[in-house]
C-alpha cells in the first residue's frame, strides 16, 4: 500500500543526500546514518525538513542517529510526534 | 576507587571494538627529521627502515629546511623556550605581531590572529562570529574540526553536498531570514585534493549576502601563482571573508594556526575567543621559525612551483602506469582501490618496497571509496618519483589492478 509519508521522505533523502552520479537506491530499510549516506551532522537538515514539512517538534535528544537511521523509523517518529 | 572495574572493562571493550573494526591506529616512530627521505620503526622494535616519504603535509620541504632550523635557533637564543602565559596577559612577544602582520600580508587580509592550532582558529571563529539568529552552511566534506567549530556556536547549521553550487544556492534561499549566513569551505579538501570552487561561492555569497569561510590547512604557501592559497589560485583574493589556515603543513610544519580576515571580525576574537583567551601563546621558536618561512616563500615561488611540477609528473606517470586516480592539480592524489582491505595490502606491499603511504577507507572515506592518498613534496626529486612510481607498478601489478577502472576493480575485489 502506498505510503504518502514514508514516499515524501524517501523523495527527500534521495534528493538532499544522495551525490550526482551516485547509483544508491533508498529503501524503507535502507540504513541511511549507519550506512553511511547521511552523517550523523548533516542529518539537521533532515530533521528541519521534518519539523517545517509536517509541522512538528521532535525534541533534540530523540533525534538520534538510531531513530533517523531508516526511512521506515524516521516515518515512525514523525507519526509519533504528529499524534502527540 | 574513583576508577574501577566498570570503567576499566567498558574502556577495555570499546578498544576491543575499535580493532574489530579494524580502525585501530598504530604509531609509525621515524627516527630522523622530516623529509623526503626518512627511517621509520615499525612495527615497534622492527628493524629501522629507510623510506621515502608520500604521506606528509610537507608540501613546500620546509620541515627540516636548514634555514628554517637557524631561524628556530636563532629565535630560541633571542625570545627564549617557553612564554608562560596566555597572549593578552604577558605572552605576546613583538615576534607574535610581526607573524600576524607577514600573514596578513600573504593572505591577502585585513587582519590576523595566531592560535596554537588550526584546530583551535576552527574551534573560535564560529562561536565568537555566529549566534543563534544565524546559519552556518557548510561543504558535507568540510574538516572535522571546522564540524566541531560549528558545534560549539549557538548559530542553526546546515550542510550542501560536496562542492554542488546548486544545492548551496538553494540553502541560500532557504535561510534567507536569518541575520547573517556563513557558508564554510575547505579550501582544498584533505581526502580528494579537491579544490573549493571559491569564485562561484563568492558569486552567490554575494548574491545571497553571505559571509564566506575557508579552512585553507592544504592550500597557504602554495595553491595559486605566488601560493597564498586556494582564493588566490580562483581569483577571490579580499572576497574571502575569513581564512582559518595552520603553519603546520607547507608553513614549516610545526604547529600554529590562524584566523585571517576581516578587521573587525578578527579583533572580536582577539576580545572573546576561549582558544587564544585560554591556551597558552605559540612557543618563541615557532614563531621565529615561522617568520624566516614566511620570508622564505615571500621571495620566490621556487618551492611551489617545484611541487607543482613534481605533482604533474607524479599524477602523469602514475596514471600511465594504470592506476585509477581522482583527476586534478593538487599534490594530494588519491590512488583510487575502493576496497578497504586492499587499500591496506597495497599501502602495507609499498611500505616493504620502501614507499612510505597509508591507506584510508570508512570512516574517514565514504564506503567503497578506499583510497591510498599520496602526497608530493617540493622536497621530493625525480629520482624519489621514479622509485615511488616503481614500487607502484610492481605492486600494482600483484594485485592485477592495473588498467582497471572503479567498476572493474569492485568486480574483483568487492567494494
Amino acid at each position: 500500500m502506498a505510503d504518502e509519508l514514508k514516499d515524501k521522505i524517501r523523495e527527500y533523502v534521495v534528493d538532499e543526500y544522495v551525490e550526482e552520479g551516485e547509483d544508491i537506491e533508498v529503501k524503507d530499510d535502507t540504513p541511511l546514518i549507519s550506512g553511511g549516506l547521511v552523517d550523523s551532522f548533516s542529518m539537521v537538515s533532515l530533521k528541519l525538513f521534518l519539523e517545517t514539512e509536517y509541522n512538528v517538534k521532535i525534541p533534540d535528544e530523540k533525534a538520534t542517529a538510531e531513530a533517523f537511521d531508516t526511512v521506515n523509523a524516521i516515518a515512525a517518529l514523525v507519526r509519533e510526534y504528529k499524534d502527540a | 576507587m574513583v576508577y574501577g572495574t566498570a570503567a576499566r572493562e567498558f574502556y577495555r571493550n570499546e578498544l576491543v571494538g575499535i580493532r574489530n573494526d579494524g580502525l585501530f591506529k598504530e604509531e609509525r616512530y621515524i627516527i630522523t627529521p622530516q623529509g623526503a627521505d626518512i627511517e621509520v620503526e615499525f612495527p615497534e622494535g622492527a628493524p629501522v627502515k629507510k623510506v621515502i616519504n608520500l604521506c606528509a603535509n610537507n608540501y613546500l620541504g620546509l620541515s627540516s629546511h636548514p634555514d628554517v632550523v637557524a631561524a628556530a635557533h636563532d629565535g630560541l637564543e633571542a625570545k627564549g623556550y617557553g612564554m608562560s602565559s596566555v597572549r593578552f596577559i604577558c605572552g605576546t612577544q613583538d615576534a607574535h605581531r610581526e607573524l600576524e602582520r607577514k600573514l596578513t600580508a600573504f593572505l591577502g587580509t585585513e587582519d590576523t590572529l595566531l592560535f596554537a592550532s588550526c584546530m583551535d582558529a576552527n574551534a573560535a571563529v564560529f562561536e565568537v562570529t555566529l549566534g543563534p539568529e544565524d546559519v552556518v552552511i557548510a561543504d558535507r566534506l568540510v574538516h572535522a574540526s571546522v564540524i566541531d567549530g560549528i558545534k560549539l556556536c549557538d548559530a542553526q547549521y546546515d550542510s550542501y553536498k560536496h562542492m554542488d553550487m546548486k544545492h548551496l544556492e538553494k540553502k541560500l534561499q532557504q535561510f534567507a531570514d536569518k541575520r547573517f549566513r556563513m557558508v564554510a569551505t575547505d579550501g582544498v579538501f584533505s581526502m580528494d585534493g579537491d579544490i573549493a570552487p571559491l569564485g562561484e561561492i563568492c558569486e552567490l555569497a554575494d548574491k545571497y549576502d553571505a559571509m564566506v569561510l575557508v579552512d585553507d590547512s592544504h592550500a597557504s604557501g602554495f595553491m595559486g601563482k605566488t601560493g597564498r592559497g586556494t582564493h588566490e589560485h580562483c581569483g577571490v583574493v579580499g572576497r574571502v571573508d575569513v581564512v582559518t589556515t595552520t603553519m603546520g603543513k607547507a608553513l614549516g610544519g610545526a604547529s600554529g594556526g590562524c584566523i585571517s580576515g576581516r578587521a573587525e571580525l578578527v579583533e572580536l576574537c582577539r576580545q572573546r575567543a576561549r582558544p587564544y583567551l585560554f591556551s597558552n601563546t605559540v612557543a618563541p621558536v615557532v614563531v621565529t621559525a615561522s617568520l624566516k618561512v614566511m620570508d622564505i616563500i615571500s621571495e620566490t615561488t621556487e618551492r611551489r612551483d617545484k611541487l607543482e611540477q613534481n605533482t604533474l609528473y607524479f599524477r602523469e606517470k602514475v596514471t600511465e602506469a594504470g592506476f585509477d586516480i581522482r583527476p586534478g592539480v593538487h599534490p594530494i592524489v588519491p590512488i583510487m582501490l575502493y576496497n578497504a582491505q586492499l587499500a591496506q595490502d597495497v599501502a602495507r606491499d609499498l611500505y616493504e618496497e620502501g614507499i612510505y603511504v597509508i591507506g584510508f577507507f570508512f570512516p574517514v572515506v565514504a564506503k567503497g571509496q578506499a583510497r591510498i592518498r599520496v602526497q608530493l613534496s617540493a622536497a621530493h626529486e625525480k629520482a624519489h618519483i621514479d622509485a615511488a612510481i616503481d614500487a607502484f607498478k610492481k605492486v600494482g601489478e600483484k594485485y592485477g589492478i592495473l588498467g582497471l577502472g572503479k567498476k572493474e576493480i569492485i568486480d574483483k575485489y568487492g567494494m
